[in-house]
């Protein structure tokens, strides 16, 4: 493929490359090299805690449906990466007693910064939502049970279009003060650009310390990375995403959807951020998703590793 | 009269091991970015298709209507090596050359490449040195320390970057060059053109998503994103081929 010198491809390993060069081979438990130093000097959080939604967001966005067997193993093959937090399922249900029944050691409330989105979503307006959160929350916490708060349409709705800062700032409050833990800022339909990024976490943390706070970006419009990046900056070290990139945009058919946890990781571990996450074992978790859902993975580094 | 350019490809793992400076967040952008369009050129170079020269023609017309300020048309190399080029004249001849935008050409020198460096080139009279992830394995840090070191010797306005998608890292380098200042960025609609060194995997920037970015940035490009996206779709379909670009995917109604 290509037009590139027999002399070339000759000299060139491009196996030796990406495993002196890159980052992929020497992650074993997120230990860099020495030289990598960048962390401290860079202004940028020392460490990234990656929360991987695959088996829920991603694979509830997905057409195929998983045999319960099949996402056991996935999840478990994830357990084996490193990864510190796996969104493993949901109970979409305001009764949330099963879920502790069921084994749930935490748990989270879906809010939204939009009316639309709300009552469309999940069929009550924002204020009806957090008196019901309110007290899931507070009986979680009762449990010791932590609570993480999500805040849809971040940075825009697919219903209202543009959504002010102002307003993410007030139902992310809501949510931290009932006892929320730690604050999940989706860009829901991914229209998100770096300066709105900006406007918006610049709002919210005037309320909320950048440590409370996670970003969840969408890559329906290419944007996600460069988002996480203008986030990184200004302090955030929780970022969401998923393996593979599974889960399509269920507004833009066709569109894609989460970020891809490889390439997070890729882009993280360039930095010389410490993930302890094993890029090569994420990988490998997602070829074995991808297989059984039957779908090209949408993460481009496993496009370019797994092809060359 | 076509513009000679010249590239770089600076092998950013290079840089890997100098120690990051700070990467905290610039509060200014550049008010207007210029973007140099290589679909016609790098990525139609990178496709298994061969275009018919009409095609090429019309595609290179879509995109001066579009607004793109400087569209790489051909390059001048020998079509024993490029085929995909070895129309380059008759593309010349046959583009509707608009007021305003230019149409450089490219004429690489296999040994000049390997042995040039930004700063000779400069000094021996390219107007503008694009900087090239050419495998795209960058990532933001090292992007910041390959600009900080040849921006002590190239002044930025003389910069531009070209960086390949192939990691997925392109947009967040190229956010990253933009808050150092650099205010020219290459980019190939629809992200035509593969990586030749890893099969299957991704190759440039795409304009549309490019374009997306800046707008939301309120960065001045000249730039008309339906009109963009109308070329992209009519490159895709001549090369039955799907789009790289994520914002054409996302406005294509399945």
């Amino acid at each position: 493929m290509g037009n590139v010198p027999s002399a070339v491809k000759h000299c060139l390993s491009y196996q030796q490359l990406l495993r002196e060069h890159l980052w992929i081979g020497d992650s074993v438990a997120g230990a860099l090299d020495p030289a990598q130093e960048t962390s401290q000097s860079s202004g940028l959080p020392e460490y990234v805690k990656i929360v991987e939604v695959g088996p829920r967001d991603g694979l509830q966005n997905e057409k195929v449906i998983v045999p319960t067997d099949t996402k056991i193993e996935f999840i478990n093959q994830l357990s084996q990466t490193g990864l510190s937090v796996i969104e493993v399922t949901s109970f979409v249900s305001s009764r949330w007693v099963p879920q502790v029944a069921a084994g749930a050691t935490e748990i989270a409330v879906f809010g939204a910064a939009s009316e639309s989105f709300s009552k469309k979503n999940i069929n009550c307006s924002i204020e009806e939502s957090m008196e019901k959160f309110e007290e899931v929350v507070k009986s979680a916490r009762h449990m010791n049970i932590p609570a993480r708060g999500y805040v849809s349409c971040a940075l825009g709705c697919p219903y209202e279009g543009n959504i002010t800062p102002q307003k993410v700032t007030e139902v992310s409050k809501r949510l931290y003060g009932m006892g929320c833990y730690e604050i999940s800022l989706g860009d829901t339909i991914g229209v998100g650009t770096p300066g709105s990024m900006k406007r918006m976490l610049e709002n919210v943390m005037k309320e909320i310390p950048p440590s409370a706070l996670a970003v969840h970006c969408h890559d329906t419009y290419g944007q996600a990375l460069a988002n996480i990046l203008v986030a990184l900056q200004m302090g955030i070290n929780v970022v969401d995403s998923a393996v593979s990139g599974l889960g399509g945009c269920p507004y833009a058919k066709g569109a894609s959807g989460n970020v891809a946890t490889e390439d997070l990781i890729y882009m993280l571990n360039g930095l010389g951020l410490n993930t302890g996450v094993n890029l090569y074992k994420v990988m490998e978790a997602g070829d074995f998703i991808c297989k059984a859902v039957n779908k090209t993975t949408n993460s481009k580094v496993a496009q370019a590793s797994f092809n060359a | 009269m076509a513009t000679v350019r010249n590239m770089l490809s600076q092998r950013l793992m290079v840089l890997a091991s100098l120690r990051a400076v700070s990467t905290s967040c610039a509060d200014t952008f550049p008010k207007q970015v210029k973007i140099v369009e290589v679909g016609a050129r790098d990525g139609l170079q990178n496709e298994k298709t061969i275009v018919p020269t009409p095609i090429k023609i019309k595609l290179i017309d879509m995109l001066s209507e579009a607004g793109l300020p400087v569209i790489e048309a051909t390059s001048f190399v020998s079509p024993k090596w490029v085929p995909q080029m070895a129309d380059n004249a008759e593309v010349l001849k046959g583009i509707r050359k608009f007021p305003g935008i230019s149409y450089p050409v490219l004429t690489p020198n296999i040994k000049g490449f390997q042995a040039a460096v930004a700063k000779k080139m400069y000094s021996m009279g390219c107007y503008e040195i694009s900087l090239g992830d050419t495998i795209g394995v960058g990532t933001p840090g090292v992007m910041k320390d390959m600009l900080s070191a040849v921006m002590r010797e190239v002044p930025v306005a003389a910069l531009a970057v070209h960086c390949h998608d192939t990691y997925g890292q392109a947009l967040a380098n190229t956010l990253m060059a933009l808050q150092m200042g650099v205010s020219v960025v290459d980019s190939s609609v629809a992200g035509l053109g593969g990586c030749p060194y890893a099969q299957g995997a991704s190759g440039n920037l795409a304009t549309e998503d490019l374009v997306y970015m800046l707008s939301g940035l309120g960065i001045h490009t000249g730039v008309n994103l339906q009109k963009l996206l109308e070329a992209g779709a009519f490159i895709c379909q001549a090369l039955n081929r799907k789009t790289c670009s994520k914002v054409a995917q996302a406005t294509c109604k399945l």
